[in-house]
């Protein structure tokens, strides 16, 4: 490779070719070697001849790049026929012009050898398809098959060699497809010409499910994931999970939702959750996750959002009968098409389908809030790491959509609580346990926030209440016998409102008292007062006489003084001293 | 057993009457198409001489023509006529497989 072109996609080194296949691109770090073979190889029936008819497909449909498939195995209509049912139409593709399709039929039986040959003629068939479309990318499926049609394998090494060659020259993207076997990558060792990139595609069936697979064996110059990837073929073709990137580089919003529980709100800073992380909630059985998420869902709808509902355990129906027991209706939102359940039984089919499919639903109905009831029910699908990288997985795709998710995880009786089975605990935000609190020859529900991602939250026990009008969380008390919950807690309250009444009735009586004493003392009071008011009233009259008599005597000296015939003046002086 | 031997009686008639019909399909003027070329006027001289025609297709310059007689390998003799239809790759320089290929007749197979 020159430096030129190097400085063309500093990036990997060097220019690939997007398949188009979901997964794949991401796993190849952006597709297969633009202008170079790839050899993708498998034992029969694992989808070779299927990744390579998508490969040109979308190639054509997708990336304008028009392709020619050289078939040595099937007819130009058996293939079509095979293809038609995962929306690929290739009679029109060829009329197009977008596809050349050209079937190699060779026939050990009806041919016979005589002497020196090569296999000019399929290179120019070749070029003549190429030419055809002006294609850029071209598949050989599978070109094995020559050994079977020839037997002087020498010559058809080294024209295969030279065909590989010719390829590169041509510059053309090729997906060569071989069979394995033998413990060899390829049946004829094609791998030995075709070094650029190896892809290997492997069937496996594991406790009775199957489960297709897919390792980049090797790819010259540049990264790529080393992993076995599952994939599967679906209706739209094939999709190589991880169905989203494999880094970790999710958003992450501040907005909250409610987890349509008020006091569990509270519990979680008040607000909820954070949108776009997701939520496990644990228990034993009959512990409430079931309706708890429901309570989750109905909240999403009544915000205007849409919900999916994952149920692997209960059908739609069951869900909505069973949740109308503790007052939830949820038939209404899903007749609004707020609300889709999906009820699948986790042994129906491999992991991989579950998760292709509730990625496609994802895609289709673009809801804001998922729950999964129960996760754990897809543990006995497969070995643990499977279940956990699917769960990984399925997180990813929540993350990378900004869905809420809550996941349900049934945990056994025995064993620790905070252990979940699948092992995805660490890969939750939030962590809601349920448990059951047994005293006094009752069961009774307690809840509390196990770990909560980047929020203040209550680290309180909270008793779970399933009640007429949906659950409601009330406080547990603490005793000194422990906690108290059920009719323990009922006992309590009274006692408390008992106490509060005796209280209520001291102070009244008090406040009685308080009154008496006053208006004793107002009594009290008047009656001073009124004493004073006599005792003044008596002194005034005394006064006033007294004065009255004075002012007799003055009259009754002038009188005498004038009987006397006595001076006024000096009378009334004398009268005054 | 019977009708095999049927079929060959009537393949013999056949032969008698039908004037062969073969092509050879070559890429350019190679060494090896002309040495094929020639091998196969021999053979014919020989064995059909006056019921033969042979059409040389030189795929170079009528590369649409290799799909229709699902041509892979170069040189290929095709028996057209008379039926069934067969198929010799190679410089046909082993004169013997070629008539055992081409079904001429045995009786004129020379020793």
């Amino acid at each position: 490779m020159s430096i030129h072109q190097r400085k063309a996609t500093p990036k990997n080194g060097i220019s690939k070719c997007p398949t188009g296949i979901p997964g794949l691109d991401q796993i190849t770090e952006g597709g297969l070697p633009k202008g170079k073979p790839t050899l993708v190889c498998g034992s029969a029936g694992c989808g070779k001849t299927l990744l390579a008819m998508e490969f040109l497909v979308r190639g054509a449909t997708e990336f304008k790049e028009p392709g020619v498939f050289m078939a040595f195995e099937e007819t130009d209509k058996e293939l079509a026929q095979n293809v038609a049912s995962m929306g690929f139409d290739l009679p029109a593709l060829c009329a197009r012009k977008n596809l050349f399709m050209d079937y190699v039929r060779v026939e050990r039986s009806e041919t016979e050898e005589t002497g020196e040959y090569d296999l000019e003629g399929l290179f120019i068939r070749l070029e003549n398809a190429i030419n055809a479309v002006g294609a850029k990318r071209v598949v050989l499926d599978t070109i094995e098959s020559l050994f079977a049609g020839f037997a002087n394998t020498s010559i058809l090494r080294s024209e295969l060699r030279r065909l590989f060659g010719w390829l590169k020259a041509k510059g053309v993207t090729a997906v060569i497809t071989a069979e394995s076997g033998d413990g060899k990558l390829t049946r004829q060792g094609i791998e030995e010409y075709v070094a650029d990139c190896v892809i290997l595609l492997d069937h496996r069936v594991e406790d009775q499910s199957s489960t297709r697979r897919l390792r980049v064996v090797k790819y010259r110059g540049t990264m790529h994931g080393t992993n076995e990837y599952p994939f599967l073929i679906g209706e739209t073709g094939l999709s190589v999970l991880p169905l989203s990137s494999l880094k970790l580089d999710h958003k992450a919003p501040t907005q909250r939702v409610s987890s349509g529980v008020p006091r569990l709100d509270t519990m979680l800073g008040g607000k909820g959750f954070y949108r776009g992380t997701s939520i496990l909630v644990s228990g034993v059985a009959g512990a409430g996750k079931s309706s708890l998420a429901a309570h989750f869902v109905r909240a999403a709808c009544q915000r205007g959002e849409r919900a999916l509902y994952m149920a692997s355990e209960q059908s739609p129906d069951e869900v909505i009968r069973n949740m109308r027991s503790i007052g939830l209706d949820l038939e209404p939102w899903v007749k609004r098409g707020l609300l889709r359940f999906y009820a699948a039984r986790p042994g129906a089919f491999g992991l991989e389908k579950h998760l292709v499919t509730i990625h496609d639903l994802i895609i289709e109905f673009n809801p804001k809030v998922v729950v999964i009831d129960p996760i754990t029910n897809f543990a006995s699908m497969g070995t643990h790491s499977e279940v956990k990288s699917m769960a990984t997985r399925l997180i990813d795709v929540f993350k990378s959509r900004q869905i809420t998710a809550m996941f349900t995880s049934l945990t056994s009786q025995d064993s620790a609580p905070e252990l979940s089975e699948v092992g995805v605990s660490s890969q939750m935000d939030a962590w809601l346990l349920l448990r059951n609190l047994e005293s006094n020859g009752e069961r009774n529900r307690g809840l509390y926030v196990l770990k909560s991602r980047g929020m203040a939250h209550s680290n309180q026990i909270r008793e779970f209440l399933l009640t007429n009008h949906g659950v409601q969380l009330r406080d547990v008390y603490v005793g000194p016998s422990g906690l108290l919950t059920g009719s323990a807690r009922v006992a309590q309250e009274a006692m408390e409102q008992a106490g509060v009444l005796q209280r209520k009735q001291q102070a009244q009586r008090k406040s009685v008292a308080l009154k008496q004493k006053r208006q004793q003392l107002e009594a009290q009071i008047a009656r001073m007062r009124s004493e004073f008011a006599f005792e003044e009233q008596g002194l005034m009259l005394g006064a006033h006489e007294m004065e009255l008599q004075e002012k007799q005597i003055v009259v009754d000296r002038v009188e005498m003084g004038h009987a006397r015939k006595a001076d006024l003046v000096s009378a009334h002086g004398n009268g005054r001293a | 057993m019977n009708t095999t031997k049927e079929k060959s009686g009537e393949g013999k008639r056949k032969t008698a009457r039908v004037v062969w019909n073969l092509r050879l399909y070559i890429a350019g003027e190679t060494p090896r198409s002309i040495a094929a070329l020639a091998n196969l006027q021999k053979i014919c001289d020989e064995h059909l001489a006056g019921r033969y025609r042979v059409e040389v297709v030189d795929l170079l310059k009528n590369p649409q023509l290799a799909a229709g007689d699902q041509i892979v390998a170069v040189p290929t003799l095709v028996r057209r006529l008379p039926p069934p239809l067969k198929r010799i790759i190679g410089d046909l320089s082993n004169s013997e497989r070629v008539i055992v290929g081409l079904d001429l007749r045995p009786g004129k197979v020379s020793r």
